[in-house]
């Protein structure tokens, strides 16, 4: 069993207490270069940064009576198959199959940089000004989750006045979620619902914990389209026949030697017998 | 007489030119390590690789790629002839890779931690791959270029012990670096959602082994004729065609591996659909692959200096070096409302850092036995003789 997260579009108000229990959660003071979600006007200029781990886009999707006034949380998606994991040279960061989160450790890391470039959904962020600088992302409040016990969700989704944001069992999110979408098609005398028919992280880059469904497109509010193959497929894959590699262009070049130095051999003592 | 002076008077220069770049560059360095990456590059979390990855990384390892293919054809292929142009060839790949092993230095947050590696192995990282292969590679080099130090330094016994693990040292040399450049290649594999599919392949890992192997061949002509210009020194004209075979031979099987790729995936009507991507493509296989190959073919071309030195400039700035900046940088995706021009300070820090390269591939050249190192046949008047008359 692994934890997930569910965003209803449907449900969510954009009134970012979200972000702001993140902040206080994780004692990140305010990005005062990058103003997350204020500048820029209402679609927000909003990126993630060091000090920001998630924050909400707003998009106004359509035209005319079919305009939407779309929102998504923004934050690491806790992969199955992470590429960050993958790619992270040292093992720095690294998917707890209990609880599902992916978490980074500052004291592996040596700042390469190469999870940020290997991430379909482009969350790792960097203290660039810093001289010792640390990736830093969301944890899935890993540090509340290990209280599991005691109930402690997330700090955004504990902090949703709406019920946009739930926790739980993955596996039950996900059925939920169908329950949700078929429940309001059936509602609906055109037999359409609310809903798009499609649980963003359900099966993108072979899952994610966090998932959304919405009465948009996810892709709408720029979030990736991505194919349900894992990111980390091919590169796992090349790394498996390194061995075999390095073992057959052993054998050859080690071959190739002897059959060059032998023939050498025969010619030399061709050349002698003549001179001979 | 006169021209010795002039030849003489543009080194000058040339040497001024190269310190004053080389002291930019340390002095970026300190604004670099005293300020943070931060305050002098344009790298941003859109863009978390810069310039440093695509130049200094995948330009600098696959453009010391003549060290290994030169070492395999002469030392495990036989190829005596190709043997005066080994040394250089290795010098050029040490420099290389010390390049690269500098430029890591400055582009990690954190260098002084770059000892984890060892002791928190991700063995399913392509990185963890590249990291070992350049720690290692750079030993094997430094190993397989001892023998100049130690014959200049007369110093036999060392040089006893070199000669006895000679082979298997190249050997082994040979297994590490085709691997780095294979893992190179692995190491985008995982970017599926960045690189343009005109690109992007399973088979990636096994390109760049197959363009590395022909760039090397390739190099050694560059600088064999740049050096030969500079030094003096003259190589025979028949090694300078020989290589260009090997060159175009490689390059039809790297030709055919891409084509029949994009066959098997289906992407041939990219090449005509998905612009501007496909003029990148197309400047790329046709001038930095297709012309090399005709080019080299050419009987006129074999035969003329200029001619082999156009052919392998093409492959090498065309061919290989716009193929890794394209798929390390060009194409990878930057997060929205980001935008990545390198800083002067970049620029600073990779050219400042060849400069460093040159300056150290002079000394070494004055003070070193490496320019027309015959090796064992050195002795022998047979293999002199066609040397001594080149078409300049």
């Amino acid at each position: 069993m692994a934890y997930g997260a569910l965003y209803d579009g449907t449900r969510c108000i954009g009134c970012r207490a979200c972000s702001v229990a993140c902040k206080s959660w994780n004692k990140n003071p305010a990005d005062l270069e990058k103003k997350p979600s204020v500048e820029g006007g209402i679609e927000g200029k909003a990126v993630l940064s060091d000090k920001t781990f998630t924050f909400m886009r707003f998009r106004e999707i359509g035209e005319g009576d079919d305009l939407k006034w779309a929102f998504a949380k923004i934050q690491c998606m806790h992969c199955l198959k992470p590429g960050c994991e993958t790619a992270c040279i040292v093992g720095a960061l690294h998917r707890n199959k209990e609880t599902g989160a992916v978490s980074y450790d500052k004291g592996k890391c040596i700042g390469c940089r190469y999870c940020m470039v290997a991430c379909p959904f482009g969350i790792p962020t960097y203290e660039w000004e810093k001289r010792m600088p640390w990736i830093r992302k969301c944890t899935f409040c890993s540090d509340r989750l290990n209280e599991a016990e005691n109930g402690l969700a997330p700090a955004c989704i504990t902090a949703c006045p709406t019920d946009a944001l739930e926790f739980g069992d993955r596996d039950a999110l996900i059925a939920k979620a169908w329950d949700r979408i078929n429940a309001s098609k059936e509602a609906d005398p055109a037999g359409v619902g609310k809903y798009v028919e499609h649980i963003y992280g359900e099966k993108e880059v072979g899952g994610t914990a966090w998932m959304y469904i919405s009465s948009v497109d996810m892709t709408e509010l720029d979030l990736p389209w991505l194919s349900e193959e894992p990111v980390t497929k091919n590169a796992r894959a090349a790394m498996k026949t390194l061995p075999y590699y390095a073992t057959g262009m052993l054998v050859l070049m080690a071959s190739i030697y002897f059959i060059t130095k032998r023939k050498q051999k025969i010619a030399a003592g061709k050349h002698a017998e003549k001179k001979g | 007489m006169q021209e010795m002076k002039e030849q003489k008077q543009g080194f000058q220069w040339g040497t001024l030119i190269l310190s004053a770049l080389a002291f930019l560059c340390a002095g970026v360095l300190v604004q670099r390590y005293v300020f943070g990456l931060g305050a002098m590059t344009n790298m941003s979390d859109g863009r978390g690789w810069g310039l440093w990855i695509s130049f200094d990384l995948y330009c600098g390892v696959a453009l010391a790629a003549g060290g290994f293919t030169l070492a395999a054809l002469v030392h495990v292929f036989n190829q005596e002839k190709y043997h005066p142009v080994v040394r250089p060839a290795i010098l050029t790949a040490f420099l290389g890779y010390l390049l690269v092993v500098l430029a890591l230095l400055v582009d990690l947050g954190q260098p002084w931690y770059i000892w984890r590696m060892i002791f928190n192995p991700n063995i399913h990282s392509p990185l963890y791959e590249v990291g070992w292969c350049v720690m290692l590679y750079t030993a094997v080099l430094a190993l397989e270029l001892s023998p100049a130090v130690f014959e200049r330094l007369h110093w036999r016994i060392p040089l006893k012990i070199i000669g006895m693990i000679q082979i298997p040292l190249i050997i082994v040399g040979i297994v590490i670096s085709t691997g780095h450049q294979n893992s190179l290649g692995s190491m985008l594999l995982i970017m599926t959602h960045s690189i343009d599919p005109l690109w992007y392949t399973p088979i990636i890992p096994a390109l760049y082994f197959v363009s590395a192997m022909a760039v090397g061949p390739a190099m050694v002509i560059f600088e064999g004729t740049l050096s030969g210009a500079v030094f003096g020194h003259k190589i025979s004209q028949d090694i300078f065609t020989g290589l260009g075979r090997i060159v175009s031979g490689i390059l039809v099987v790297y030709l055919i591996m891409r084509l029949a790729d994009m066959a098997v995936a289906g992407h041939f009507g990219m090449i005509i659909h998905s612009y501007p991507q496909n003029i990148y493509w197309l400047i790329e296989i046709i001038g930095g692959v297709v012309l090399p190959i005709i080019l080299f073919n050419i009987p006129k071309i074999q035969q003329s200096k200029k001619g082999m030195f156009i052919a392998a400039l093409l492959y090498i700035v065309l061919g290989l070096s716009f193929n890794r900046f394209i798929m390390s940088s060009v194409w990878l995706q930057i997060r929205p409302g980001y935008t990545y021009f390198p800083s002067w300070q970049e620029f600073a820090v990779s050219i400042g850092l060849v400069a460093w390269a040159l300056m150290m591939f002079q000394i070494a050249m004055r003070l070193l036995p490496i320019a027309g190192h015959h090796g064992e046949e050195e002795a022998k008047p047979e293999h002199a003789a066609p040397e001594a008359t080149p078409a300049s």
